[in-house]
């Protein structure tokens, strides 16, 4: 019974991905939003103050589209995880991030939100951001310099607009 | 002064209405639906282009490029903008009042369509030349508060309810000094009439004769449009997103679009009332009137990136101690000096 069900929504799931309108709409709207990631306005801790360096003159977000800091998530795509996240702030990021509308991206910035950082044995740290929410892009550095950060949105940009090529084969796909 | 392709709109019209009978009501109606269509379109059009220019305005102003990858110089920003905030997830907070929380964005921007129409784009180009028409104008607009109240009491949060109320108590109380700043213009000219204003400035721009009153208009119309100094409605860092907290997608995009559809039309009024619409030499009309309309908002977007915004306070003193008093006095003045031109001048004026 569950097996025929799920053949029956994979060959369904096929349907869809030869439906040609579909597949056009899903290029061009992947083609829009990843040239147009509006993160949210919050940080952690020191990186954040390199990621608003990044948004400064000198390396200027702007000029991929990515300056559009949304003060409400209910606005935003990116969530930029700057800093390291404590066990006490944690529960607020991950209510930040269900805040954020669908499709949303998470971007752990800098050792600490990548594993923990230099904090990782401390009881107070959560170590790494995949902890508790879904990351998409790991910028290594402590902190990254604004270039990393811009490398590392240009990468998301990569990952949105080629869906097929970053479809992982232990997602079953 | 001649004018060169000033008749082009108009013979379009014309020739459109020819084509459905003249005078009949199919030519009316047919005329009144391509009309809004095109006042539609142009409120597009404008979000659009205000908004792309609004970033490259401020990457200049801070020493940055502005967006750039996207298309020709970054022209094709906003489009890509406009199509992902298509696709994003439409959420409904659970506790919103779901009608007044679905309706705001749609008044936003149904009232600006409702105020475009009566705004002359160029010679014989009204869509409804109104002999009311900035008294309509200003009517309508003033209703632009209930939108953003709406979107503040139907979200059910705190933020917005604070930004919603902040909202009404701005936007009415420079109100008051933006209309006071106009009545100036109507004593002289004697006429509410939009075209009729552009044309009494055939000789002289009403800047010149109400400085005061330009400084005034431009003044309350940055609080009407709840842009910077004046965004205490959205001021991020106490408010979150002020009255569009709990916005997504497609509906915060109307908001948005009504933002700048807003941005237009008080530069549109400034352009018409006080630098004399599309009246100058040699050009079309209409690309006169564009000229002004866009120095105009160039103008909104250079206090934009240049002041620090206000506190609630220095708002409200702002309004009521200072702007009201102006403009109170130059209506004052506009009276005495009428007073005075006629007494020379018994023939003319009046």
């Amino acid at each position: 019974m569950e097996v025929d069900k799920e053949k029956e929504l994979r060959e369904a799931e096929e349907m869809v991905k030869k439906n040609i309108i579909l597949t056009t709409v899903d290029t061009a709207l992947n083609w829009a939003r990843g040239h147009s990631f509006w993160p949210v306005t919050f940080g952690l801790a020191c990186c954040a103050i390199e990621m608003m360096a990044a948004g400064a003159s000198r390396y200027d977000l702007s000029r991929f589209g990515y300056e559009v800091f949304r003060p409400s998530p209910r606005q935003a795509d990116v969530m930029i995880v700057a800093g390291t996240i404590t066990r006490k702030m944690a529960p607020a990021v991950r209510r930040i991030y269900d805040q954020m509308p669908e499709p949303k991206w998470v971007i752990a910035m800098g050792s600490c939100a990548n594993g923990g950082g230099p904090f990782v044995d401390s009881y107070a740290v959560v170590p790494g951001a995949d902890a508790f929410l879904p990351v998409d892009v790991y910028i290594p550095g402590c902190p990254p310099r604004p270039e990393s950060l811009i490398y590392g949105l240009l990468q998301l940009k990569q990952k949105v607009q080629n869906p097929a090529k970053v479809r992982l084969s232990r997602h079953g796909k | 002064m001649p004018q060169y392709g000033s008749g082009l709109f108009v013979s379009i019209a014309h020739l459109i209405r020819g084509l459905f009978g003249g005078t009949t009501v199919t030519a009316d109606v047919v005329m009144t639906v391509i009309n809004s269509l095109i006042i539609w379109a142009l409120i597009a059009l404008a979000a659009l282009s205000l908004i792309l220019l609004e970033r490259k305005v401020a990457g200049w102003m801070q020493l940055r490029t502005g967006p750039n990858r996207l298309g020709p110089r970054g022209w094709f920003q906003t489009v890509a903008d406009a199509m992902k905030l298509l696709g994003k997830e439409d959420i409904f907070p659970a506790a919103a009042d779901k009608w007044v929380f679905g309706l705001a964005p749609m008044f936003v921007i149904g009232l600006s369509v409702m105020v475009m129409a009566v705004i002359p784009y160029g010679k014989g180009m009204v869509p409804v030349d109104l002999n009311v028409g900035i008294f309509y104008l200003l009517a309508v607009s003033a209703l632009t508060t209930i939108p953003f109240f709406m979107a503040g009491w139907g979200s059910n949060n705190k933020f917005a309810l604070l930004g919603g109320m902040r909202a009404v108590a701005q936007m009415i109380s420079y109100e008051i000094p933006l209309v006071f700043s106009l009545l100036g213009v109507v004593m002289i000219t004697q006429t509410f009439k939009m075209s009729a204003i552009v044309n009494a400035q055939s000789h002289v721009w009403f800047i010149l004769l109400q400085p005061l009153g330009f400084v005034v208009y431009t003044i309350a119309a940055t609080a009407e449009t709840n842009r910077a100094p004046f965004d205490l409605v959205e001021g991020e860092s106490e408010l979150t997103a002020g009255a569009f907290t709990e916005y997504t997608g497609m509906r915060w995009a109307l908001f948005f679009l009504g933002e700048y559809a807003n941005l237009f039309i008080v530069s549109a009024v400034a352009a018409t009332v006080f630098l004399g619409g599309w009246q100058g030499p040699f050009l079309p009309g209409w690309i006169w009137f564009a000229i002004k309309v866009l120095f105009m908002v160039f103008l909104f977007l250079w206090f934009r990136w240049t002041f620090p915004r206000l506190r609630v306070d220095q708002l409200m003193h702002f309004g009521w101690k200072v702007l009201l008093p102006l403009s109170v006095a130059n209506i004052l003045l506009t009276g005495v000096g009428i007073y005075i031109y006629q007494l020379i001048y018994p023939a003319i004026g009046g």
